[in-house]
Formats: structure tokens, sequence, C-alpha cells
């Protein structure tokens, strides 16, 4: 069964439709990079896929759940699906180590102390176990973007997003966040990313899907896609990419 | 003639401990309706939100002076007596509300949209977002403004001597009417609201000093 099922999507703002039947099936363990350039709906489809977004019609299933307006329903499916987010979101009153701790404690009722040792251990995948009593305001980017990894990586996910989580980091800064990223597709978690880093997508995803107007323009495994694009659209974007 | 003396002054500072206690109760209660009618006024449920911003606008948009003389004359009007202190307790609390649930629904919705949606996509209900993400943030923003608010309510308590009850200013003007040396009466009512609102402001001054230092700890 497939990790993440998305089939026909159609999704509207307003009269302005940005997702035109949308069909995507990601088996687990598999890393899907979403390339396309700003306004083409792939960030709109990445948030449909934990209900962040609506859609008006098609139907989702991830890890196991169907996509629901049932807050009930809804919940369980969020805590099997992480998302990192381009502005890392934070809660800023609560130091890293809370921050992580707060959700498997209030959504799944884990003790204090088991709380912590997770929390212990996911910080220490990211790299950052000394930063556990630190304010996020007291991280630079990078740092922020590797705890929000961290805090997703706590409710132990089946299926990880990522929407565009370098673009708001200095250049400097991307690095640290892509070889998390990378350590965790080897070690076999499905992940889909938004991403504008190619290189990234080209190495690292399995596949790269490549939407245009709403619309799955171009899919197939990255070293392929990347090395020949099969339409003018796709081939513009990576050739204005490159530079 | 009477002359203002111990027994005035004593009067007096008893008169202001009902302008505090008048004060603190307004406040309390004014502090739990004005906290549900601002997550009301945000509910996704419409008619909840109709109900509280309609609240809201009839109790700002009216002198607080017409919400006593109803409690107190126009409730008494149709049979049902309030004594003062009630009446006068109930009208601030409800005063007291309405402001402050437009005062926090501001400072929650000044926490950026993607606090919820960081904490809808954890999994995490409602009311644990509330509860653990954004009321913290929201508290410490709307913390100076609060205080500002009490300051105004400490002066403003003076308007219940309209219904017969005997706070701080009345007591003063009591005094004056027995003894006509207001200045040195007016001077001790003055130095009482003083000493009770100036730690007020100050402390307001030094919240707003401290949350923009550091915006989160």
């Amino acid at each position: 069964m497939p990790a993440v099922l998305i089939e026909d999507i159609h999704k509207r703002f307003g009269s302005l439709e940005v997702l035109k039947g949308v069909s995507l099936s990601v088996e687990p363990g598999q890393v899907v990079a979403i390339i396309g350039r700003s306004g083409s709906g792939k960030s709109t489809l990445l948030r449909c896929i934990n209900g962040l977004e609506t859609f008006h019609a098609g139907k989702i299933e991830v890890a196991g759940h169907t996509m629901t307006q049932d807050p009930t329903k809804l919940r369980e499916l969020r805590k099997d699906v992480g998302i990192v987010f381009q502005s890392y979101n934070l809660f800023p009153h609560l130091t890293v180590g809370q921050n992580i701790m707060l959700s498997p404690r209030i959504t799944k009722n884990v003790p204090q102390a088991e709380a912590l040792a997770l929390a212990k251990d996911v910080l220490a995948q990211v790299g950052l176990s000394e930063k556990f009593d630190s304010y996020p305001d007291n991280l630079s980017g990078g740092q922020q973007q590797r705890v929000a990894i961290a805090r997703s990586l706590a409710m132990k996910p089946k299926v990880m997003l990522f929407d565009e989580v370098t673009s708001a980091l200095d250049p400097e800064l991307t690095g640290e966040v892509l070889l998390v990223m990378e350590k965790l597709a080897k070690g076999g978690m499905t992940m889909l990313l938004v991403t504008h880093e190619m290189n990234f997508a080209r190495t690292v995803a399995d596949t790269t899907v490549f939407m245009h107007q709403g619309k799955i323009w171009e899919s197939g495994p990255s070293k392929v896609l990347f090395a020949n694009p099969q339409t003018p659209e796709l081939s513009n974007f990576v050739k204005a990419g490159a530079h | 003639m009477q002359t203002f003396g111990w027994p005035e002054a004593l009067f007096i500072f008893r008169s202001a401990g009902w302008t505090l206690a008048l004060t603190a109760i307004a406040f309390f209660i004014g502090s739990i309706l004005g906290g549900a009618f601002a997550i009301m006024r945000l509910s996704r449920v419409r008619w909840l939100r109709r109900f509280a911003s309609g609240y809201i606008l009839v109790i700002q948009s009216i002198p607080v002076l017409m919400v006593l003389f109803m409690s107190y004359y126009g409730l008494s009007a149709l049979g049902i007596e309030l004594p003062p202190f009630l009446a006068a307790s109930a009208s601030l609390s409800i005063y007291v509300s309405a402001y402050l649930a437009e005062i926090w629904r501001g400072s929650i919705e000044s926490v950026p949209r993607q606090q919820w949606e960081a904490s809808a996509s954890l999994a995490h209900t409602t009311a644990q977002t509330y509860r653990y993400v954004i009321l913290p943030q929201a508290v410490r923003i709307s913390l100076p403004p609060t205080v500002g608010f009490l300051v105004q309510l400490v002066k403003n308590t003076s308007i219940v001597q309209v219904v017969g009850f005997v706070d701080l200013m009345r007591a003063g003007m009591l005094v004056n009417n027995a003894t006509y040396q207001a200045f040195q009466i007016f001077t001790l009512v003055g130095a009482i609201y003083f000493a009770i609102c100036f730690p007020l402001s100050r402390l307001s001054r030094h919240l707003e000093k401290v949350m923009n230092a550091s915006r989160s700890h």
C-alpha cells in the first residue's frame, strides 16, 4: 500500500484553480521532491496532505488515513504526518526541549521521563543536543529549522513533509539542514519535499515531480528527469535554476 | 463646625479600601467574562462570534453610567432591588469585560497565524493550541495594555457614587461638605489615587520595556 496516495485533487482559491487534477503515489521509504515555479501549486499540494488546506474534489490517503474534515480523525492522521515549514514556527515561549516534548506529552500521553529521553534522542539526531535548554530566539535559522525537524520526529511520523524548508535561510546555513534531511532519507523515512534546491532533489530524491500551472507536468526518477527533460517548460526551469 | 482631623482622614482611607475592593471585584469578574468573550469573538461558530461582537459593541458604545443606572434604577423599577455595592460591581464588571475582551482578542490575533498551523500540524486540539501555544504568547503581548486599563478602572470606579455608594471620591466630597477644607481633603484623596495608580503605571511601562527587550522569554 502506498504511504501517500493522491487521486485527482482539485483546489480553487475563489475562481482561481490552483490544483487541476493532481494524482501522485508515494511508496513507503520513498523520497519525492516537488519542484516548480512559485504559483505552480506545489506548496498547496503539500499542505493538502496534512489537511492545512482543504480541496474541492479528489481523494488523499496518508499513512493509512483518509483525509477528512472530522477534527478527531484529522488529528489521528496528523500524528502520523510531520510537517516542517519555511519559517520554522517553533514556539518562542518554550525552550528547545519543551518544544519537542510538548506534543508527545499532550497528544499521546507519553510519560515525562520517556518524553525527555525521546527529545534527547531526536535532538541528537539533528546534532543539537547542547541546545536542549535554549530558547528558539537564541538559535540561528539553521539550528531552529533542525529543531523543527526534531520536533516533528518526536511524534514518530510515518511520512514527513518539508515545505521549502531552506528558502528562508542564508546560503551558508542551508547545508546543515539539508544534511539532516539526507540522513533521514537514508534512514528510510518517507518524505515529500517542496524545494528550490535542485541539486538536493537530483541527488537525494528518488523521484522528482515538476509542477506547472496546477498540474504535474512531468515526473520520473530524479536523475533521468533532470538529465532529460521531456517538456520545454521543465527544460527552461532546470536551465534557469542551473546557474 | 466639624474640622478635618484623624476621624475624617480614617473615613477617607476606609473608603479607599472600598474603591480597591470594587476595582478588584470588577477586574476579577470582568477578566473571566472578558476572556470568554475574546475566545467567542474568535470562534469558528458564527453565532458565538456575532453574539460576542454584539455584546462588545453595545457595551463600548454606551456610557458605563448608563449600565449603572440600568442595573440600579432600571431593575428596581422592575421590582428587583440590587444593593448599591452589588449594582456597582455588576456594572463595572460588564464594562471591564467588554474592554478586556477587545484588548485580549487583539493580543490573541497578534500571535502569528503560523503558530496555529504548527500547533494543528502537531495534532493538538483547538483547546490545547490555546492552552499551550497561543495564550502564553498572547498574555505576554496583552500585559502592558491590560495593566494600563486597570489604572483607568481605579479612577473610573468613582462613578459608582451616583447610586449612593461611598467610594474614595464620594468620601472626600462628604467630608468636604462637613468641614469645607477642600484643599487638605482633596490633596489627600488625590494622593491616595496617586499611590494606587502610580505603581501600576510604572508596572505597565516596565512590562512594556521587558516585552520589547525580549519577545520570547
